[in-house]
């Protein structure tokens, strides 16, 4: 019985995955890797949330297919992206451009360690002063 | 010197404070369209009735509405009666069939009535994201000078009107 139902089980998991991949052929090893790649790292336009490889919502399906043709087609990861920027804007990188508006983005901890550091030596300083007073 | 430092985190919750009052109430959904002050992207779509096919210089010389519709789309059945309302009132709407079969379309116009001044099909829906359309419903607001000036997603209805028709 226990058998039968691992036997089950096993079937199903194995039918799932099956269902889950989209069907799609690549043209070399590296095509495929690329896509798997670009489609972790672009985001849904519809649901906020999940990046083209999670999402189910029909507007992710079309965007995997249309990664997948320009891939195949020849085009760079770069013209994929601006591709994408061009028409659902700088939301679909879950990967923030180095831009002047993202500056405190990816600067902005930087600048908290080294503003926290100055604050630590100045403390220093001045608790090494009083003590030789 | 000392006393202003003791007021630093009050400072900071006062200012943290006044930032996050501002974003409160804010539609955490809603995103601007990357065409915002675009001209409508070239295309060449085949029109749902009589199948000629139009391109970007048949579009209205005026302002009008470009809406993304599709019989599959439950919103869109919603929206439906109040861009009859609008076409009454001489609102210029250029409808975008997405995604859908023509037959389905055709018979969804010929029983609720027919709303667009212009039916183009988008079947597989090459048009639609090269307007960086998320889904249907969806509306783009086309000024005068052809640019592109809002985009609505989801159901126009008179609520979002109010808002949009600025924009005309």
């Amino acid at each position: 019985m226990i058998k039968q139902l691992l036997m089950c089980l096993t079937l199903f998991a194995l039918v799932n995955t099956a269902l889950a991949e989209e069907l799609l052929t690549f043209r070399s090893e590296l095509n495929q890797v690329r896509y798997q790649s670009l489609i972790k790292e672009l985001r849904c336009p519809k649901c906020q949330n999940q990046n083209l490889a999670d999402s189910n919502s029909g507007i992710s399906v079309d965007l995997r297919q249309q990664v997948h043709n320009m891939i195949e087609a020849g085009k760079t990861d770069q013209e994929i992206i601006d591709y994408m920027v061009t028409r659902y804007g700088t939301f679909v990188l879950y990967r923030p451009q180095n831009t002047p508006a993202t500056f405190l983005l990816w600067y902005g901890p930087f600048i908290l360690l080294l503003g926290g550091v100055v604050l630590f030596v100045v403390v220093l300083m001045k608790s090494r002063r009083r003590r030789r007073k | 010197m000392k006393r202003i430092l003791l007021f630093m985190p009050f400072l900071v919750f006062l200012v943290l404070g006044v930032v996050f009052y501002f974003l409160l109430g804010k539609d955490t959904q809603y995103m601007p369209s990357a065409l915002i002050g675009q001209s409508v992207p070239p295309f060449q779509l085949v029109t749902l009735k009589g199948e000629k096919l139009k391109q970007t210089d048949d579009l209205p010389k005026g302002s009008y509405l470009i809406n993304f519709w599709g019989t599959w789309c439950p919103s869109c059945h919603v929206e439906h009666p109040y861009l009859m309302t609008l076409a009454e009132q001489g609102v210029t709407i250029i409808g975008i069939d997405y995604k859908d079969q023509q037959t389905a379309a055709k018979q969804w116009l010929r029983d609720k009535g027919d709303p667009y001044a212009l039916v183009l099909m988008d079947e597989l829906g090459q048009f639609g994201l090269d307007m960086g359309v998320t889904g249907a419903p969806e509306t783009f607001v086309v000024n005068a000078e052809g640019k592109i000036a809002y985009r609505l997603q989801g159901v126009l209805n008179a609520q979002s009107w109010q808002m949009i028709k600025a924009y005309l």
